[in-house]
């Protein structure tokens, strides 16, 4: 038996569990218990089988343990490029859970609901001013529904010119999510080769465009960060064939208070609350991928909108030409407050500094990494660096061994292998969360995985060394797939903190 | 530019020094590659930066223009619920190695989110009866479009066939889903007793395939569903049968759907401990029969060793994602509900094996006395015979959208006018009752609806 230490593995909830035990209590019942239940056996069950029985300290302590087996935010750097991993405030947390917002039901009658419109209102107002769009939907739930609500209000766009048409364009930088959300609006995704720049090929696009594509979708600044400089030409090729530009807002962090979509021929774009505007990503959510649209494409927009009358706030339903809805009630809604405090925080200034800031803090990161990491493409970045293993070759070390052994150091890896384009590619954004002081420290472990690399590579290539789990075997989960626990077939003792 | 701002370390002296070492002279040097006639001249049209202490008062006054969410007596479902959650959520999800995460890409360094999702799965597994789980969709809605491109994915029928028993907006997202994908939606009727008409399903079926039957349990209007029977139906016809579960608290009292013949069972699972939050976030959950497994959407954890032996947990399945199979993927999920995940099983946790079913009871013996009061209340009636879990319709003397707002002027807020939902039905009141609403509450609501005719 292994000795107890503070990374000892955390057994599972059902490993914990012991009959008998547990964690809640309701007052005394003050209405008559129906003798039985008024219902017959057809549709009851005793029990639940496997279910856990845990007192309130074991759950805490689970969890706690738990908590402490994970990397976050709060504890340093987190340079997921494209992720925009930046600091949560606090006091988001605290007024997103004002009793007031917390406990509104979604049924609520709208006279009932008048504080939660007008946050919704006056956060669709800010977010158009700051990407310059005329509407916002904020229904969709998280980025890639995001997209697939805008491509499906283009596909009415078009349907109701009289071809819905058949092909996107999506360039072969782009998040995976495009694509996807693309095909299940019904479209046939056409993938776009970058030129050497990495960034869309105007001539190529203009000799593709024909009246046969009914989008381009476009991430800008790029997944390389690298911003399409040449924008405007995009947009004006595609806008020539009756087609529409979609951006990714992604990458948004690169220019608040810089430049805006709407100033660049973008006729819809989504942004993500939990990248741009701080909500938290929760391990994986939950999300926001409000949609903003310019005027020709407002009749297509999901319902609910909510519309101002006076002084006062309704949701309107009555809308012919919407698409419907992508999910129940209004959307994430908990987000909207945490986003709206965020740039009430800000304020113009605010937010120009946040890009400002993550754009200076990738540059310096670019300038002090590019000597020893391979910069594939040596445009100008924004907010985020794309670097790759290519001068590592002879020593064997790839790029998920750097990834691998920064955990040693006590770094969060950069986004690995991706954009596609890049072979061995390391995608860094350090956000504007970090000081000079933790950007020095990220860059001194990343130079010294590059000498370790020379030096020991065997080292490198089996970090890392200090984590909770060592490489796990993925090639086997996925070959014997066991996704949920079941009860061992021998009901013995088994030893504590036994795997 | 000011002196910085709180949330962003660099001050002015930082930025200048940065610069120096770049080599560059002004910030704006650093924007350079976009266009000049693209950037921005003039500061954004916004209110200037608040202090926090302005923040939290701004926004507590927009909360508090919400009429006593809190504190009006409220007898609202419909899709969202409110139960008491224990303080323990909200306290360990405010933990930032859970909130300040992101997506367990590396397991290494995020076995607390990896090994939390495995046992979310679990626990899904265990309240529906099913093989598989995946670790959550945004919310019961999108769940059950999900669902349905999934059944169409193993049966290519190119048509689903839905109750119209079930919520009216996860009706509206399928269709929505549905729309451009050659995939017919077609709904069919229920028995006077409020339940989903077995027969009218058999002869839907009969008269045109269909890749998945869809049922709610229980369903919009409050009643059981025979899921039994359903299956049977849906079994003839090789259709798959999805059960979409609004409130599933009741699973602390009903059968799992996939032991009553369900081949896919997703719901809203914000009862389990998420707050209303004006309708989100929330999470859907998706679990099906094994056979399902590599058509699942969405992340999914798997156990597996580390090189030194130990167990560990990771993302598995991918090459069903969209990350690497782009268009070809099962969905275009990328992030999902994770926190949201978290708090369902932080809460399945705490209330456990005894404190679900004791919830699920109280949750059914208040609704049960809710119905009988109400029933009798003077001028109303129950227009539905089947049972029900913790919600029910009730019939009154006039338009329910009209009692509302009376009743609302005195502190009441009765439940949902269908008239919302259902043009035809005007008089009828959708009402919930759960461990929230004490008895005196309900009296209350009684006294009132007798006073309407």
């Amino acid at each position: 038996m292994e000795a107890r230490s503070l990374r000892s593995p955390e057994k599972l909830l059902f490993e914990v569990s012991r009959p008998g035990r547990r964690g809640f209590a309701l007052p005394p019942l003050d209405v008559p218990q129906p003798e039985r239940l008024d219902l017959d056996a057809r549709y009851t069950r005793a029990e639940i089988e496997g279910f856990p029985e845990l007192s309130e300290v074991e759950v805490a302590r689970h969890y706690t343990r738990l908590s402490r087996l994970n990397y976050a935010i709060d504890l340093g750097l987190y340079p997921l490029g494209s992720c925009t991993m930046k600091y949560n405030p606090k006091i988001n947390e605290k007024v997103a859970r004002l009793p007031g917002f917390a406990e509104a039901h979604p049924q609520l009658p709208e006279f009932a609901a008048q504080g939660c419109l007008r946050l919704m209102h006056d956060l669709e107002r800010a977010l158009c001013a700051i990407c310059g769009m005329d509407r916002f939907t904020l229904q969709p739930a998280a980025g890639a529904q995001g997209e697939l609500t805008a491509i499906m209000m283009v596909r009415a766009y078009h349907r109701e010119r009289g071809n819905p048409r058949q092909v996107v364009l999506i360039p072969d930088s782009a998040h995976g999510t495009n694509p996807a959300s693309a095909h299940i609006a019904g479209y046939r995704v056409e993938q776009m080769a970058s030129n050497e720049r990495g960034c869309v090929d105007l001539t190529a696009l203009r000799r593709r465009m024909s009246e046969d594509v009914a989008l381009l979708m476009l991430t800008n600044p790029n997944t390389l960060g690298v911003f399409e400089t040449e924008i405007r030409e995009i947009a004006q090729a595609v806008h020539a064939k009756g087609a529409l530009l979609y951006m990714d807002g992604a990458n948004l962090n690169a220019f608040v208070g810089v430049a805006r979509p709407g100033d660049m021929g973008v006729d819809l774009h989504h942004v993500n609350l939990h990248k741009t505007f701080s909500t938290p990503h929760g391990g994986g959510g939950p999300g926001a991928g409000p949609v903003g649209v310019r005027r020709p494409l407002e009749p297509y927009l999901p319902i609910p909108t909510v519309e101002r009358e006076g002084p006062a706030f309704r949701l309107e339903h009555d809308r012919p030409k919407s698409i419907g809805k992508v999910r129940s009630f209004y959307g994430n809604f908990g987000m909207f407050v945490r986003a709206y405090a965020y740039i009430l925080a800000l304020g113009p200034d605010g937010l120009r500094r946040m890009s400002e800031t993550a754009v200076l803090n990738a540059n310096y990161i670019r300038r002090r990494l590019e000597d020893v990491y391979h910069l594939p493409y040596s445009e100008p970045s924004l907010h985020e660096i794309v670097l790759s293993d290519r001068h590592l070759e002879d020593t064997g070390v790839h790029t998920l061994d750097i990834a691998k052994r920064l955990m040693d150091y006590g770094f969060h890896p950069p986004t690995i292998y991706f954009p596609l384009i890049v072979k061995g590619a390391m995608m860094i954004e350090p956000t504007e969360s970090e000081s000079r002081e933790e950007l020095d420290a990220f860059v001194d472990a990343m130079r010294r995985i590059s000498e370790e690399a020379r030096r020991d590579p065997a080292l490198v290539r089996t970090a890392p060394h200090s984590t909770p789990v060592r490489r796990l075997d993925e090639v086997g989960a996925a070959r014997n797939p066991v996704l949920r626990w079941t009860p061992p077939a021998s009901s013995g003792p088994r030893p504590r903190g036994d795997a | 530019m000011g002196d910085g701002h709180r949330y962003i370390p660099a001050s002015d002296a930082d930025r200048e020094a940065m610069l120096r070492e770049l080599g560059v002279a002004r910030i704006e040097d650093l924007f350079a590659s976009i266009p000049g006639p693209l950037r921005l001249q003039e500061p954004l049209p916004l209110p200037r930066a608040l202090a926090e202490q302005e923040l939290l008062a701004d926004l507590s006054a927009r909360a508090q223009e919400n009429r006593q969410p809190g504190g009006a007596a409220q007898f609202l479902g419909g899709g969202a619920y409110r139960h008491h959650c224990p303080a323990l959520v909200d306290h360990l999800i405010g933990r930032a190695e859970f909130y300040s995460s992101y997506t367990p890409y590396q397991p290494e360094i995020s076995q607390g989110t990896l090994q939390a999702i495995f046992e979310y799965q679990t626990l899904i597994c265990q309240l529906t009866e099913l093989d598989i789980s995946n670790a959550s969709m945004y919310d019961g809605a999108s769940a059950l479009a999900e669902a349905v491109l999934m059944a169409e994915r193993t049966r290519h029928a190119g048509r689903v066939l839905v109750s119209d028993r079930v919520h009216p907006e996860y009706v509206q997202v399928c269709r929505t889903y549905l729309e451009n994908l050659d995939v017919g939606l077609t709904t069919f009727g229920a028995r006077p007793d409020g339940t989903a008409d077995p027969e009218a399903a058999r002869r839907a079926l009969h008269e045109g395939q269909a890749g998945s039957l869809v049922i709610q349990q229980p369903n919009f209007f409050g009643c059981l569903e025979d899921v039994e029977a359903l299956a049977v139906v849906a079994r003839e016809a090789k259709a798959h049968l999805i059960v979409a579960v609004t409130e599933p608290i009741s699973l602390g009292l009903l059968k799992g759907p996939g032991r009553q013949g369900a081949d896919i069972v997703v719901g809203e699972g914000h009862s389990f401990g998420v707050p209303l939050s004006y309708g989100g976030p929330y999470l859907g959950f998706l679990a099906a029969r094994q056979a399902f497994l590599r058509n699942m959407p969405g992340r999914i954890a798997g156990e597996t060793r580390d090189v030194d032996g130990r167990r560990g947990y990771v993302l598995t399945l991918s090459t069903r994602e969209q990350h690497i199979r782009r268009e070809k993927a099962t969905s275009n999920i990328c992030t999902n509900e994770g926190l949201c995940a978290l708090m369902a099983s932080i809460f399945l946790a705490v209330v456990g094996q005894k404190g679900l079913r004791e919830l699920a009871v109280h949750n059914h013996a208040r609704a049960v006395y809710a119905q009988k009061t109400l029933g009798a209340a003077r001028g109303c009636g129950l227009p539905y015979s089947a049972p029900m879990f913790n919600e029910f319709t009730v019939r009154l003397p006039i338009p329910a959208e009209q009692a509302m707002r009376a009743l609302a002027d005195r502190g009441l807020i009765p439940g949902i006018p269908l008239s919302r939902y259902f043009p035809g039905m005007e008089r009828d009141l959708l009402v919930c009752v759960t461990e929230t609403n004490p008895r005196a509450e309900i009296d209350r609501l009684a006294e009132e609806l007798g006073r309407l005719a």
